[in-house]
This record gives structure tokens, C-alpha cells and sequence, in this order.
């Protein structure tokens, strides 16, 4: 019951690394697209704040087409990624941290921006009367004081991506040993008439790694807690 | 030398409308006071020196070097301006050592004020290692002295760094002060609306009202 077969341990292998890498996809755009949130008014503010939220309204599917008319191989940007770089996201593992990305980025940008909102502007004019540019001034005071949020949202855009299935299997489809994350595995399994025992298998198996992942980053908040006392 | 000849007129300002002229000059070694009440405009004085204000027009230069300029659009940014600034409430940064927050602003060569100097005259040798949250008050304005000086500032501006002091605490941090403006030759400007602290620092006395800078004769 207990041992993992050679394709479920490599759906689980794939299920992390889609969900790594969708974290690092967005660490950089969802920083910048918080601290531009929270700290700048500018015309066109609400749409902007809109639109990035939209994710968590849409149904997945929803997306998962629009990525498709959009990155598909005949997409709009696709075809070109196709013609000029042979990229094709469909089918491809890179398709489903896309879509899990886009799917995670509203969870992320909204963890870090209530992060960035807590961190005092007065510590950052007083770094600035120290001499430190506005980039230096982010780099060493603002994203270091918001810590929690950046790890928070990370914490969130991986969960979201293990447990993405609409958009993820609507782009970038459902291939075994490319695409075929945890949930869609599932989902797979279910659909065949002796896949109960072996969907079960990896319903609980989803369970341990959501849980481990929780603990792992709860590990890593205290011993930064800790390291900023 | 800072000189400083600047207009700041603020309409909406949070207690009430600002209009303030301020002109004097500030050679090296003294300090100048500036006293005056709640909301006459003593922290933005000091803030539009800092640049972390704009004043409405006039000029303000430290030596040769030109900060703000009304008439010729010169506006340096905050962080091109050597200048030593301490706040009222410290602003340490929390997440940084006593020694980190010091270093902050020490530029990487050619330091003229060196940390182990800074250090012994502010006796906050025992303190290097700890978080300010583990700073008394009076301790905490120590640090922020320092770290003001180690920015290497060509004119150190104190903005009523006592005010959250009792009585106790300013009369063992006030020496530590007068020290800095004597062991250093900085020109000083010190606010404060306690007229007794002030007179005990500074050179020369102005008091700021209704807009204006007027000396203080006795």
C-alpha cells in the first residue's frame, strides 16, 4: 500500500518542482507589483489592483483558455515564442508553472503588500538621510522588514500551484510525465474504473506533501524571526 | 559653511498653514538653536534641509556645494546630501544589530569619523551587539547620534533628539551631545522647544515664530 511506484514518485516529484519553480517565477513581478500597490498612487491604480486580483475570481478554466489564445502554439505571443525560439508551453511542464503562476499571483502580491503596508516610511527617509538610494533604501530595509510577507506568500503561491488543476490541465493539458501534477493525476485515476486504491494512494500522499510544506515553511519563519530579534 | 536662505509655504499643513522664512549661515564648529513652539515648523526647517522636503524657493548650499536651488531647478535628493540627521524618536532600524544601524551609513573608504572614535565618546561599546529593542531610551538616541555621525556629514541637524527623554535621561545624554559638537566642528543645528536645552548646546539662539527666525539676544 505504502510504496510508491516509479511514476507516482516522479508525479510527485513533478507536482514539487512545478510548485518551486512557480515561486520563483513570480517572487520578482509579485514584489514589484506589491510595493507599486502600496506605495505609489497613480492614475489607473483600482484597474491595475483589479486585474491582478481577477485569478482569484475567474474560474481556473476561464484562464487556462485565455493562456491558451494568448501563449497557445497559436496564441498571440505563442505562435511568435514558436516561430522565433521554437517555446512551445503546451504540453510542456512550463506550461503548468504558468499557469499555476498566474493562478498563484494574486495570493502573493496581496500577502507581500500587507507586509510592505506595515513597514514604517519614516525608517525608509531615515535611510535615505543615511545616504542609501531608494534602491538600496528597498533592498535593505523595506523587503527585509516585510520578510514575513514575501515567505507568506511564497508559502501560498506553492500550495495554490500543488493543488492547481482547471487552468493547468485546460493550457498545458494533461501528459503523463510532463504535465500530470498531483491533482490531475487524480483526476486521471478516477476516471478509470480500478484507479480507487491508487487515487487514494495519492490523495493522501497530497495531504503529507501540502503538510510538510507548511512545517517546513513554519521552520523557516521562526529561525528568520529569530535571526531579526 | 551651510547657508540656508529658503521660503516654505505649506497650505495645508497638518495643524495648521506654514509660512516660513528662514536665512542664516552655519559655519563649521558652531551650533546654531532654534527653538519654538509645536507646529511652527522647526522639523520642516530641518527636513528641507535634509531634502526630504522641498521648500516652496530661496537656496540652500553647504560650501561650494549647491543643495537647492529655487531659480535654477536644483533640488539634490536626500541621499546626496551629507547631512547627519537625528530624529526625535530615533528611528534605529529594528531589524539591524546597534553596530549594523551604526555602519549603515559609513560610506566604504575615506571615513574621516571612524566607528571605534564614535563609539568611545557615545560609551555604546557594551551596546554593538544588541537589537534596539533591547535599548533604553536614552540609549537608543546614543546610537542614533552615532550612526548621524558616521554618515560623515558636512552638517549635523538634531531634531529635538531629547524630546522623548525624562529628566533623568536628558541630563546623562545632553553631555554626550555637547561632546559630539565639540570633539567634531560640525555645524549644528539643534530644535528643540525646551528653551533651557538648547541655550545649554548651543552657540547662538534663534526662536522660531509666526514664520520667522529671530535672535535670541539673552
Amino acid at each position: 500500500m505504502w510504496n510508491l511506484s516509479p511514476a507516482e514518485l516522479a508525479i510527485v516529484l513533478l507536482s514539487l518542482k512545478v510548485a518551486a519553480c512557480c515561486v520563483l517565477v513570480l517572487l520578482l513581478p509579485a514584489i514589484g507589483m506589491a510595493w507599486l500597490l502600496a506605495r505609489k498612487q497613480f492614475w489607473g491604480h483600482a484597474l491595475v489592483d483589479a486585474l491582478v486580483h481577477l485569478p482569484m475570481v475567474l474560474p481556473p478554466v476561464v484562464l487556462g483558455y485565455m493562456l491558451l489564445v494568448l501563449l497557445g502554439r497559436r496564441g498571440w505571443i505563442g505562435r511568435w515564442l514558436y516561430e522565433q525560439f521554437h517555446i512551445q508551453l503546451t504540453f510542456h511542464w512550463w506550461g503548468a508553472v504558468i499557469a499555476s503562476a498566474v493562478m498563484a499571483f494574486p495570493l502573493m502580491v496581496r500577502a507581500i503588500r500587507q507586509a510592505l503596508m506595515q513597514v514604517n516610511p519614516l525608517l525608509e527617509q531615515a535611510a535615505q538621510t543615511l545616504g542609501a538610494s531608494p534602491a538600496k533604501t528597498f533592498l535593505t530595509i523595506t523587503l527585509p522588514l516585510a520578510y514575513h510577507g514575501v515567505l507568506t506568500g511564497g508559502i501560498l503561491a506553492f500550495s495554490r500551484s500543488l493543488g492547481e488543476f482547471g487552468a493547468t490541465i485546460t493550457f498545458a493539458g494533461n501528459l503523463e510525465g510532463e504535465t500530470r501534477t498531483l491533482p490531475l493525476a487524480i483526476y486521471s485515476l478516477t476516471q478509470s474504473p480500478e484507479g480507487d486504491a491508487a487515487a487514494l494512494r495519492l490523495v493522501i500522499l497530497s495531504v503529507l506533501v501540502s503538510v510538510a510544506a507548511l512545517l517546513v515553511s513554519q521552520w523557516l519563519e521562526r529561525r528568520l524571526l529569530r535571526s531579526q530579534r | 559653511m551651510l547657508t540656508v536662505d529658503i521660503q516654505i509655504h505649506q497650505p495645508y499643513a497638518l495643524t495648521s498653514p506654514l509660512d516660513l522664512h528662514a536665512r542664516f549661515e552655519l559655519p563649521a564648529g558652531r551650533c546654531l538653536g532654534i527653538m519654538g513652539a509645536s507646529g511652527s515648523g522647526k522639523t520642516t526647517l530641518l527636513h528641507s534641509i535634509a531634502g526630504l522636503l522641498m521648500p516652496s524657493a530661496g537656496v540652500i548650499r553647504s560650501g561650494d556645494s549647491l543643495w537647492f536651488d529655487h531659480k535654477q531647478a536644483v533640488q539634490l535628493p536626500p541621499w546626496q546630501r551629507p547631512v547627519g540627521l537625528v530624529f526625535q524618536d530615533g528611528r534605529l532600524f529594528p531589524h539591524m544589530s546597534v553596530e549594523q544601524n551604526l555602519r549603515y551609513g559609513m560610506p566604504a573608504v575615506l571615513a574621516r569619523i571612524v566607528l571605534p572614535e564614535v563609539v568611545d565618546i557615545l560609551a555604546i561599546q557594551p551596546l554593538l551587539k544588541r537589537k534596539p529593542s533591547e535599548l533604553s531610551g536614552g540609549e537608543k538616541q546614543r546610537v542614533a547620534i552615532g550612526r548621524a555621525l558616521l554618515r560623515q556629514p558636512s552638517v549635523l541637524l538634531m531634531d529635538e533628539p531629547l524630546s522623548g527623554l525624562d529628566d533623568q535621561l536628558k541630563q546623562q545624554v545632553l553631555p554626550y551631545i555637547k561632546q559630539v559638537i565639540a570633539t567634531f566642528g560640525l555645524p549644528t543645528l539643534y530644535v528643540s522647544h525646551v528653551g533651557d536645552e538648547v541655550a545649554e548646546v548651543a552657540d547662538e539662539v534663534f526662536m522660531l515664530a509666526q514664520g520667522q527666525l529671530r535672535q535670541v539676544v539673552d
